[in-house]
């Protein structure tokens, strides 16, 4: 089959590799019919996050068709069917509690020496994100397979578009979770840091469970017209002071809840982000954190920091003492796609939320560097990359 | 008196004291005098410490969780884990020592020797492609609760191992609590088992404890092959 495979930072080649097998009795392989460039593939792309080996298939957020499945899988072939990007096992602690992404029999047993010794404890499996998460395949591909397909994948009845239900696989439930976690309250301001595919479900997900207002960040033109088509104010902070403006805009209180849709890579200009640019580029596993240092600041007393955006290493300069002097609250964590897919698919059916307003670009899979190329590079106007397989080649 | 040796250590904070002025040159000098204080302190407090409790008393931790773990002349390895299963159903499946090789990832086979004993043998991956035979019997069995076994003379390395099953506080399943202790022999083989264990002490029992877990919770051992033959 064809795949998107990594090589090395910032080179990316789609190449044909050996299609997948039925291997364990609980999977399903999938024809996937459409598979987006995530954000947070872009760290992978950038080289930032360790454990990625030349030749991993990239990618998890995919859509597809059933063709095969193992002895114990619950789907039958030929269904339509969204794969979430956490492989969660249904069984385990964790996975009963609906934080799925922290199931503990997802990432084979060798893969989980090494989060354990980075982070305290192994982390769950996910597709196409490094060996720290299991090393697994990923959906930018012909075809996947899918373990514990009797778990993850949601079916879609018919009537749906794949751009109308594709983003139930990551962003669009970790929008959701990204305001769930900023425990939104009538009447609100919320400040997001990024307008990213992320942080715009996050702003929509928002104003949907009653923030008064949402106030969105970025520097790019085009994103910030996204985040205010879908009912955000926005700062574009080359031109403003953040912190000024968002205790100017919640009339000197500050933001209730804060997000920080951005992670590890901010831009930026600020000392801090220069500093941390210097220790990611010499490889002591620093993440940037200048979001997440101005959110924090910005947060007003007794209120709630929510982070979807990746980490995946140690902070320097983390306002402890904020957090701890304003008695803030912070929820972070991949998210339990699981726990969202059936109501999120209502709303989407409902027609509660937009799910296609911000794909920019559908290439065919054989264009995917190009796709990844300009995502990174020109992400004024490539907001969103969705590869279709199956599309003709026109170039 | 240790005043002085911060003062001339915080060079940078120095320099920032001179740049934010009167109002924090009080903030610094506070500051410094406390942390001053504060590590005479504890230098004190471990000094006293020490003389103290030169013979501490125990903790309540394994004792394999020790910073020191040999026991004579054993290393001990071991992990527990919490598998959401009842206990019994555990330990039936450990019981059956022939099907250990199927989570235990170096173990290639164990066959009984003498069943009516209890004894059996593990075919272990060795190095160089040879294969390690450890001889072992079952030295106490109390079903649910406990399995032990130890090396007969005739196996090629001294160990003995025990896993005990207990059910976990809160209705989350057994925990299950596997302790290897070995002697390590002399010569090359002694080298290559040393080398093996004490690179990264307890690697493989915890990582065979893991695929114990995801076969009795999941049915299926997790991996990231995308083939059979790759797996």
């Amino acid at each position: 089959m064809r795949a998107l495979t990594w090589q090395g930072k910032h080179d990316v080649r789609v190449d044909t590799v050996p299609d997948p097998e039925i291997v364990n009795p609980r999977d399903a392989i999938i024809e996937v019919t459409s598979t987006a460039i995530c954000g947070s593939d872009l760290h992978l792309y950038d080289g930032v996050i360790p454990g990625v080996l030349a030749g991993d298939i990239l990618g998890h957020e995919f859509m597809g068709r059933v063709v095969e499945t193992g002895s114990k899988s619950t789907l039958k072939k030929d269904q339509r069917v969204v794969v979430p990007f956490t492989i969660s096992c249904g069984s385990c602690f964790h996975c009963k509690k609906t934080q799925y992404s922290a199931c503990d029999n997802s990432n084979p047993a060798d893969k989980q020496d090494l989060t354990e010794k980075q982070f305290g404890h192994a982390v769950g499996g996910l597709f196409g994100y490094s060996h720290l998460t299991g090393g697994y395949p990923g959906g930018q591909a012909e075809y996947v397979r899918v373990p514990f397909s009797d778990v993850g994948p949601i079916v879609i009845p018919e009537g749906f578009d794949d751009d109308d239900v594709l983003f139930l696989s990551d962003i669009l439930p970790t929008g959701w979770m990204a305001a769930e976690n900023a425990d939104i309250e009538e009447g609100d301001t919320v400040a997001v840091w990024g307008c990213g595919p992320v942080g715009l479900f996050a702003v929509q997900s928002a104003l949907k469970m009653g923030a008064a207002q949402v106030i969105a960040i970025d520097h790019y033109p085009n994103r910030l017209n996204l985040a205010r088509q879908m009912g955000a104010k926005v700062i574009d902070y080359t031109q403003t002071h953040v912190l000024e403006a968002l205790m100017e805009m919640s009339g000197g209180h500050g933001p209730d809840a804060v997000i920080d849709a951005v992670g590890m890579e901010s831009h930026g200009f600020a000392p801090d982000t220069m500093m941390d640019n210097v220790k990611q580029a010499v490889g002591v596993g620093a993440d940037g954190g200048h979001v997440l240092r101005e959110a924090i600041m910005a947060c007003r007393k007794g209120g709630r920091v929510s982070v979807p955006g990746v980490y995946g290493g140690f902070l320097d300069k983390f306002p402890l003492g904020a957090m701890m002097e304003k008695g803030l609250q912070i929820r972070t964590g991949q998210t339990h796609v699981q726990r969202y897919t059936k109501e999120l698919l209502h709303r989407i059916a409902e027609g509660e939320i937009d799910t296609r307003f911000m794909i920019s670009h559908r290439l065919p899979l054989e264009q995917a560097a190009k796709g990844y190329h300009n995502f990174r590079f020109e992400q004024n106007d490539w907001t969103k990359v969705v590869l279709k397989p199956g599309m003709q080649d026109a170039a | 008196m240790t005043y002085h040796s911060y003062d001339h250590r915080t060079g940078a904070e120095g320099a920032r004291d001179a740049l934010t002025e009167r109002q924090s040159s009080l903030f610094w000098g506070l500051g410094i005098g406390a942390l001053a204080g504060a590590s005479a302190y504890a230098l004190y407090a471990a000094r006293r410490d020490r003389d103290r409790l030169s013979h501490r008393p125990a903790d309540s931790a394994p004792g394999r969780s020790a910073k020191q773990a040999r026991f004579g002349d054993y290393a001990v390895v071991g992990r527990t884990v919490t598998i959401d299963r009842p206990r019994d159903e555990l330990y039936r499946h450990w019981r059956d020592f022939t099907k250990l090789s199927e989570f235990m990832e170096n173990v290639k086979a164990v066959e009984p020797i003498d069943a009516a004993k209890d004894q059996f043998r593990w075919m272990i991956a060795g190095p160089a492609g040879t294969d390690l035979r450890v001889e072992t019997e079952v030295v106490s069995d109390k079903p649910g609760e406990e399995i032990a076994w130890r090396a007969l003379d005739s196996s090629q390395i001294d160990t003995e191992g025990k896993v005990s099953f207990r059910d976990a506080p809160g209705n989350r399943g057994t925990e299950v609590e596997a302790i290897i202790a070995y002697n390590p022999p002399a010569g090359e083989l002694g080298r290559w088992i040393a080398k093996l264990f004490q690179a990264e002490p307890a690697l493989q029992g915890r990582r065979d404890l893991k695929r114990f877990k995801m076969l009795m919770e999941t049915g299926e051992i997790a991996t990231s092959a995308n083939r059979k033959s790759d797996k």
